[in-house]
């Protein structure tokens, strides 16, 4: 069987890709997707934590950041759309002004 | 002591090739015949005779179109994104195939000792004379439909052009509003069930035509049929690929192969539609006299006849009336449908 | 032969995740992170986790990367026009690795300690994983579950409320 620590170290490698995305793209698209990478890090975190210690309590959470991402996937695209329909534009830096 | 490999026995590796071949061959060749079957039978409804020139009553017709499709030219539009338009093929038809893996297509047999169970992500267990499956084989099914989308949705976007871009569009918005209705309309048989082991669905319908949960759950299994024939693109739901308003759609700009691709997924989706319907709702392999996997074929290709009766009797939807059915119909009486199952099962326990 | 299987699959997730943050055209980002998704899935049945997996690939890439799609596809954006500046993407890497190494560090130093139950592969195959996640979220999660419950609803009606034109 596998060590635990290769799971937590891909886990953590795909968690700093995520954040590099979330830093440096601008597209506002792109780094939502970055979220969803960084969020399905830590789910692989909390699901080898649950096979290494022998319990089922780290699925339930998997089970629940999954109805949290699709929530945020629901509304975040909604306020996209609403944002490219004023604006004609998805870039994180035209949303800076705080208005319209 | 016999050779183990991750801990199964040799056989059942060779077992497993021979399964994926036989089902991967005839699933092939029911699909290039299937394409035969519909022109014929669409022909012959609309007293027609259908192809006849190639062979005896048309018989080598994809033959032919099939060394058609082959030699044709092969054209990529100068501004598609390169990668998404080649991929976008493959990705419509690997998705259909690979649902077979789940799905039980005969009672197990004995071969030389070994128990085989007709299904191809399944192993009988000699020491405590049971067969596993995947235990969520049903989900398998729903997660692979759910990937089918993104060919159509690929072919629609890269090929830069507004009629495969509005394709692409009706299709996404079609089959993710149709998968709700369908998982729902399923999700009333494994509370009868409480399994979501294609084995065990198939092995609780076995005993008579009664046991089906067709007549059980005939709402559900109405319900599901049309889901999933509004999920394949066909018609009277195919939108996506409307000859009339958006010259073909999604494949206006694909041809040779690639088109073939598109055309093979389509009819190898219809296939593996009749096939998951047969075994959730029509009883699997289960019938009397001829052997299991007999049973499963009839049954398939009786679908698939009315799959193609569909086709030849209504008219295409319109967009905004199909939306409304997905939404305003089949989903609240799928939940009903749910409630009732729930409640009914509850009382007679 | 489970370490080379899980080697392979890890470099496809860890390519397929730097496609996402590198690719120019949001489809292809999208596409990649589709990937990285089914290199989890395949992590997650190999950690006795079945219902995970098709979980995975039914929310993630069945429904949540079809609507960013399909999002994409409506508005249409094909390639991004300006890049960040060569300072904000220097910094975001800094940033990036640092966090990497910290964890790295941090996991060289830590051993596994907790409440260990009984779940393993045996009873997975027995009970049925199904089974065992089910039986935790009715009983001991019933009420984060139900919460669950408003929070998709709130996401439903937010939705419609920031999307449509004329309520």
């Amino acid at each position: 069987m596998l060590a635990l620590n290769n799971y937590l170290i891909l886990s953590a490698i795909l968690f700093s890709i995520g954040t590099i995305g979330v830093l440096v793209r601008r597209n506002a698209i792109v780094i939502f997707m970055c979220i969803e990478l960084m969020l399905n890090a830590v789910n692989l975190t909390l699901i080898s934590f649950s096979h290494y210690l022998g319990s089922i309590d780290g699925q339930v959470f998997v089970f629940f950041i999954m109805t949290v991402a699709a929530a945020e996937a629901a509304v975040g695209l909604a306020l996209m759309i609403a944002f490219y329909k004023n604006r004609e534009s998805i870039d994180v830096e035209d949303v800076n002004m705080l208005k319209l | 002591m016999e050779t183990l490999i991750l801990g199964l026995p040799v056989a059942y590796y060779i077992a497993m090739v021979a399964k994926v071949l036989v089902a991967f061959v005839f699933v092939l060749l029911t699909v290039a015949y299937a394409t035969y079957a519909e022109r014929k039978i669409i022909g012959h409804m609309q007293v027609r005779l259908g192809p006849m020139r190639t062979g005896w009553h048309g018989l080598l017709q994809p033959i032919a179109d099939g060394v058609k499709l082959f030699f044709k030219e092969e054209i990529i539009p100068s501004e598609a994104s390169k990668f998404a338009f080649l991929v976008a093929p493959l990705v419509a038809l690997i998705p259909a195939f690979i649902s077979f893996a789940v799905i039980p297509f005969g009672a197990p047999v004995s071969i030389g000792g070994y128990t085989v169970p007709m299904q191809i992500a399944a192993y009988y267990d000699q020491a405590g004379q049971q067969i596993f499956d995947i235990n969520v084989g049903v989900l398998y099914i729903l997660a692979m439909a759910g990937l089918g989308v993104y060919g159509i949705v690929l072919a629609g976007w890269s090929s830069n052009s507004k009629y495969s871009l509005l394709g692409g569009l009706r299709s996404a918005a079609q089959m993710v509003s149709y998968e709700l209705a369908a998982g729902l309309a399923i999700v009333s048989v494994f509370m009868l069930s409480e399994s979501l082991s294609l084995h065990k669905i198939v092995a609780d319908q076995a005993g008579g035509i009664w046991n089906w949960y067709a007549f059980k759950q005939p709402l559900a299994c109405v319900i599901f049929f049309i889901c999933s024939i509004a999920e394949i693109n066909r018609t009277p739901f195919d939108l996506p690929e409307a000859e009339t308003e958006l010259v073909s759609g999604f494949c206006t700009e694909y041809s040779s192969m690639k088109y073939a691709m598109f055309f093979m997924a389509e009819y190898a989706n219809m296939v593996t539609v009749c096939a998951v319907t047969t075994t959730l709702f029509l009883g699997g392999w289960h019938g009397p006299f001829l052997p299991g996997w007999m049973w499963f074929i009839a049954k398939v290709y009786a679908l698939i006849f009315l799959c193609m009766w569909i086709r030849a009797t209504y008219p295409r939807y319109r967009y905004d009336q199909l939306m409304r059915l997905g939404w305003k119909v089949f989903l609240p009486l799928t939940l009903l449908n749910v409630v009732a199952t729930g409640i009914v099962a509850t009382l007679v326990k | 032969m489970e370490s080379i299987f899980f080697l392979i699959v890890a470099a496809v997730a860890v390519l397929s995740s730097i496609l996402v943050v590198t690719c120019k055209n949001p489809i292809n980002s999208a596409l990649s992170l589709v990937m990285t998704f089914f290199c989890l899935a395949t992590l997650y049945v190999t950690l006795d986790a079945p219902f995970m997996a098709v979980t995975q690939v039914m929310v993630y890439a069945g429904a949540i990367m079809v609507l960013i799609v399909f999002v994409i596809m409506l508005l249409n954006i094909r390639v991004e026009a300006v890049k960040r500046g060569s300072h904000a993407v220097f910094a975001g890497g800094a940033i990036g690795l640092f966090l990497l190494f910290q964890t790295v560090w941090f996991l060289g130093r830590g051993t596994l300690s907790g409440a260990t139950g009984t779940m393993d592969r045996a009873q997975v195959v027995k009970v049925g994983h199904i089974e065992l996640i089910g039986k935790a979220l009715f009983t001991d999660f019933l009420l984060p579950f139900e919460i669950t419950s408003i929070l998709l609803l709130a996401a439903i009606v937010g939705a419609v409320i920031l999307a449509k034109r004329k309520i």
